[in-house]
Formats: structure tokens, sequence, C-alpha cells
């Protein structure tokens, strides 16, 4: 039995429906990050964990008890806010602290848990001071502080990088990443970035509209996309969809695209997809990611099965690291990722290759992967 | 204008001499309009300071040739009010403190946990509440004299009931009480719209972070809610302090004679119509009558106007 469950989670306002029967299940000590664009829905269903909302239908359970109609403060949940909710009037100390001294723990005992939790977080020296004296960096620590110094079961955080500046935010994830690792914490973990998402979870969940899209792990739900959506909202830069129709030219099955100034490029269905039933003829979606586009010397050299067609370069953006190369193929953008020294030229002819190892088929009228 | 223009038309000697006509016009009227506004004030303490026949036979705006509290001493102690037998203005004025201390922290508390409620624990219905509220702002006073006067008039019946039942009225009937009850009524819609607008604005994530944290009602409203409303209490303080000292209609209306408020009594001091007068001994005490709203302003002034920016504008 999972640690948490969330069994056919609803929540209504009125006739609009948020959440629309919501299954999550999460492990002792996992990550779940809940991701998806804004006005998914993913803050509620946090805040319905929480117990800040109430729910329409359907019933939340950590460690086998259920929680729906309990208080907020009686869940042994603890949340960091996005804007970090430090309470103004009281310095560092007290506003860790505060948790505790509402539930009637010992003076003595609150001040050894925040003095533990200082040290962890290496804020002793701020714990005087007042929020309003304290850098983003620094009030991020102290309410991570706030929610760790109580020992929760369940530990929410609400897109709480969203304030920071982007390299303090790269930092702070990486000291999310320790903390979970070191303390074994179990977390929910809301963001509308899908970088912080693949980063820090052990379980991504996909929303959109209030619906689940996916739930897996990072790696199951960067290269097996469940469908369209979630192919396109995972990934920086995103998936090349492409078009194209199936083609079976004696025997091996095939994937075709048409294109304007090129005879017609054919490629060997990806074996991830099983396009067995599908007629000659109809039309697939195509994707690929961007580090699976490259030169064909610089291939994976495991890879079974390459495709390679040559195309105008459009645009050529070097990011340091890689350089992203733009062409495009019957019609559609078509985002390669190389070396940062290969030597690609805008307006030039230049060979590409698949990898069609890592290459998925969506169907475009249920959006579904084959 | 163009972003060009704005660079080409930006000589850096224009400004300078443009802004020091300015200031000047402004500075000037400024002064104008304190002088304008300091001239009765300086003439109420120059004549307060007079001996009579100095005030009856010399000039409004003449320097005082022998200065003398004497008035104010008579106005505190000796002078007669009206047709009462109590003598000076000091036990109204005590009376006026035991009204106003009460009636603006409870209403100003009851306008806190107002705005709280409606801004933090919203239930269906709450914009009727408040627009009810806010409505009873424009209640102008004279339309409620007389309900109120019946409704007060219970209240008395109802001491009456008390002091024959366990000889105590509890303060029921008590013309001071019966005014605070009445200022406490009519302020509350003024002191829930300031409290509601300034909790409009405060942030609901700190009342969840402290609902996580275990805190109830009341826990949330005195350790998070109060400390952080510094500002908005000091204005809404200033305002029914003002107000209910000043108030003259409710204080004639249900107290009299030596239990009526300063306001009262100063028109009973001022319109006396036996005998000359005193001009000296009125203007002490129309001053005594508004030194304290005067100390209000001097001590929460500074609070007043960033107060209602804050309310107005701050997140």
């Amino acid at each position: 039995m999972a640690f948490l469950e969330i069994n056919q989670l609803r929540k209504r306002f009125g006739s609009l429906e948020i959440l629309k029967g919501i299954d999550l299940t999460l492990d002792k000590g996992g990550f779940l990050v809940l991701v998806g664009p804004s006005g998914c829905g993913k803050s509620t269903l946090l805040n319905t964990i929480a117990g800040l909302e109430s729910i329409s239908a359907g019933e939340i359970r950590i460690d086998g008890q259920p929680i729906n109609d309990l208080h907020p403060s009686k869940r042994d949940i603890a949340m960091v806010f996005q804007s970090y909710a430090l309470y103004p009037n009281m310095s560092v100390a007290q506003n860790m602290a505060f948790g505790m001294e509402m539930r009637g723990v010992p003076k003595a005992e609150r001040d050894k848990a925040v003095a533990e939790v200082a040290k962890t977080l290496q804020i002793e020296h701020l714990m005087q001071r007042r929020p309003s004296q304290l850098s983003g960096g620094q009030r991020q620590r102290v309410a991570m502080g706030r929610a760790l110094v109580r020992q929760p079961r369940v530990f929410l955080f609400d897109e709480p990088l969203s304030n920071l500046d982007a390299k303090l935010r790269v930092d702070m994830r990486i000291e999310i990443k320790r903390l979970h690792q070191r303390t074994g914490a179990t977390i929910v973990y809301v963001t509308h970035d899908q970088i912080e998402a693949m980063t820090l979870a052990t379980r991504i969940a996909v929303l959109k509209d209030g619906e689940l899209q996916q739930v897996g792990s990072p790696y199951e739900v960067y290269n097996t996309p469940a469908n369209l959506f979630v192919a396109d909202f995972m990934g920086s830069p995103s998936m090349n969809l492409l078009e194209g129709k199936v083609a079976r030219n004696g025997g091996a099955p095939q994937i075709t695209f048409q294109r304007t100034n090129h005879p017609p490029l054919f490629v060997a269905a990806p074996p991830s997809a099983d396009i067995s039933r599908l007629a000659d003829g109809a039309t697939v979606i195509f994707g690929i990611r961007p580090e699976a586009v490259n030169d064909p010397e610089s291939m994976d050299k495991n890879a079974r099965s390459i495709a390679t067609f040559d195309a105008n370069v459009d645009i050529v953006e070097p990011a340091g690291s890689d350089t992203f190369v733009v062409t495009s193929i019957a019609g559609k953008e078509v985002t390669a990722r190389m070396r940062a020294d290969a030597d690609v030229r805008v307006g030039r002819n230049h060979v590409f290759a698949f990898n069609l190892d890592r290459a998925v088929l969506f169907d475009p009228a249920s959006t579904r992967r084959i | 204008m163009t972003s060009a223009d704005l660079i080409t038309s930006a000589p850096s000697r224009e400004p300078t001499r443009h802004s020091l006509t300015t200031r000047f016009v402004i500075y000037g009227l400024l002064l104008i309009f304190a002088f304008i506004y300091l001239i009765p004030l300086v003439v109420m303490v120059m004549t307060s300071l007079k001996p009579l026949d100095e005030v009856t036979g010399g000039n409004m705006f003449a320097l005082p040739r022998h200065p003398t509290f004497a008035a104010w001493v008579k106005a505190w102690g000796e002078a007669r009010i009206g047709v009462s037998d109590t003598l000076g203005i000091n036990g109204y004025f005590i009376n006026s403190i035991k009204m106003v201390v009460p009636a603006v922290l409870i209403s100003t508390l009851l306008g806190a946990l107002n705005g709280y409620v409606l801004t933090k624990w919203r239930f269906p219905g709450h914009k009727l509440v408040f627009g009810m509220m806010l409505f009873a702002c424009f209640i102008p006073f004279q339309s409620v004299i007389i309900p109120m006067a019946v409704i007060l008039g219970m209240l008395g019946n109802i001491g009456n009931q008390l002091t024959d039942l366990t000889g105590y009225s509890f303060g029921f009937g008590n013309p001071t009480v019966n005014l605070v009850i009445v200022h406490v009524i009519y302020g509350l819609g003024f002191t829930t719209l300031f409290f509601r607008n300034y909790y409009e604005a405060f942030p609901t994530e700190l009342i969840k972070a402290a609902q996580i944290d275990g805190a109830g009602f009341f826990q949330i409203f005195r350790r998070i809610l109060l400390p952080n409303s510094t500002p908005i209490f000091i204005v809404t303080v200033i305002y029914q302090f003002t107000n209910i000292w000043n108030d003259f209609l409710f204080g004639s209306t249900f107290a009299a004679g030596d239990q009526s408020p300063m306001t009262v009594a100063l028109n009973n001091l001022v319109n006396t119509s036996t005998g000359i007068v005193e001009y000296n001994v009125n203007m002490a005490a129309a001053i005594i009558a508004a030194a304290p709203t005067l100390f209000v302003y001097i001590v929460g002034g500074r609070y007043f106007v960033r107060g209602l920016m804050a309310g107005a504008v701050k997140g």
C-alpha cells in the first residue's frame, strides 16, 4: 500500500470542475512532482492535500488513514508556499517555532529542534532577523526550515522556486534535492517548470485541464510520453512533431514525409511503435527529441535504426554546451541538438540523421502514443 | 511625443530654471495657505491669554500686554456651564474621555475582527453583509436618532429591572454607556471598511501557513493579523477619536446635564445668555476641547498618511 494515496479526487467550484477524478499514489520517501501549464489544477490538488481546500468527491489517505475531513493542522503535513509566507512580525527563530508553539511543545524542545534545522540549512546567523531583512534565497531557506522543523509525514511545496532569479533557482534546486536524499522525506512538489520536474522528481504527474495525462518516472515521461500534450510539454526545446503517413513499400513498414523542394522522405517505422494495425496512408504524428537528431557521424553508436536526410539550415543557436540547429521538414520546424563545435552554417545544406530508436508515433485523432 | 523628442528636448540648463520657478510658486502658495489656516488659532491663543478688559477694549490681533492664564483656570474649574451647578469644564472633559476611549477601542477592535472575517473567512453572502455595512457609513446621523432613542430607552428599562433584581444596573441606562453603544454602532461601518480594505491586500498565504501551523481563528487574528496592522489601526483610531470626540448631536440628544460630553458643555458655556460674554474664557475652553484630537494627530499623524496609502495600494 502506498504512503500517500489519492483516489478519484474531484473538485468543483459551482458547475466548473477543476479536478476531474485524480488517481495518484506515492511511496514513502518519494518525490512526486505535479507539473502542468497554469490553470491545470496542480495547485488546487496540492491545496486539497494540505486541507486548505475542501474536496467535492474522492479520498485522500496518508499512511492508510483517510485525511479528507481533517483540519490542515491535524494532517501532519508542512507546506512551503510560493511567496514563502513568513510571518513578517516574527523573527526567523519565532517563525520556525510557531507551529510547535501552537501545538504546545515545551520551549526547550522547540529551541533544540529549531537550532538543529538551522544548522542543517546553514541559517544559524539569521535566527534573530525579521523576514524583511533577508534576501530571497534566505527567505526560501527559512520557509523550508519552518517546514522541516516539525518533521511532518508529507512535505508540500507550492512552486517554491518561482520567485528566485535563474542562478539561485538552480542552487536551491540542488539544495532541495540534497535535502530529500538526506532526510528521505516524502514530498509533493508543484511546478510549471518542466526542468525542475525532471531534475527533482522520482515520480512525475503531468496535469492538463484537471486531468492526469501521465504518471511515471522522469525517464518514462520524457522518453515515452503518453500523448502529444506530454510530448510537447516536457523537454526544452520540446519534442519535434512531424506529420507523416504510413507506407509499406514491399514489406518493411515505413513513415513517409512530404517535402516541398525535396523528394519525399522515407524512414523506417520506430521500433517503439506497433503500426501493424494501421493501413497504408494512415496519418501519424512522428515525434523525436532534438538530441536524437544529429550529424550522421556523431550519432549514438548503439543506435540500431537510423535514417539520414539532407535539409537546409534555417537557424543556428549556439548555447555553449550544445548548438541547436533548426531546419524544416514537411513544413514543420525540426530542432537538432548538436555538438558545440559542429560545422553548420545558416543557408547551407546539411546532412542530418534521426535516431529512430528514440522516436515515437502518435495517433493524430486521439493524440495518444501508438 | 516620440522617444527621440524626449532625448533632444532635454538640455541640462532648462529644467533647473523651470523647477526653481515651480518651487517658488509651490512654497509661496503653501505659505499663504498655512497663514490663512493659522490665523484663527493664533487669535484664539492670544485672546485666551488676555484679561477681559484687553479683549473688549483692544484689537483682536494685538499681542496680549499682560499675559495671564486666568481665563484658562476659569474655563477649567470656575466657569458656570449653562444652568448646571457644576463649575468649569473639567467634569465634562472627563465625561468625554470616559466615552471616547472605550468607544474607540471597541469599535476599532470589532472593525478589525469584521475585516478579518470578511476577507479571510468568507462565507456565502459576505458581499451583501459588507455592502450593508458600507451603507451604514452613508446613513445621516439625524435619521437614526429616534429609533436609537427607543432602543436606548429599552436598555434603560433593562437596567432598571437589573437594579431591582441585583441592586446593580451593569451600566444599562447610564448616559456615558449609552453614548459608547451609539458611537460603537455608528462607527462600525467605517472601521469595518478600513480594516476590510487593508486585510484584502494582506497575503492570504500567511493565513494558510498559520492554519497548517495549527493556529486557530483567534490565534491567527491576534498573532498574525493584529501585529501587522499598525498603520490601519492608527488611521482608524485617529478617525474614530476625532469623530466621537467632536460629536455634538448624539451627545446633546442622549446625555443631559452633568453627564454631557465636552462638546455640549462648550456650547452651553459659549451660548450662556446672561452677563457679559467672556471671550477669553470661551477661547480657552475651545482650545482645551480641541486639544485631545490635536494631540492624537500629532502622535499618530505620521502613520496616518502611510496607513491610508497602505490600505489603498500596497500588496
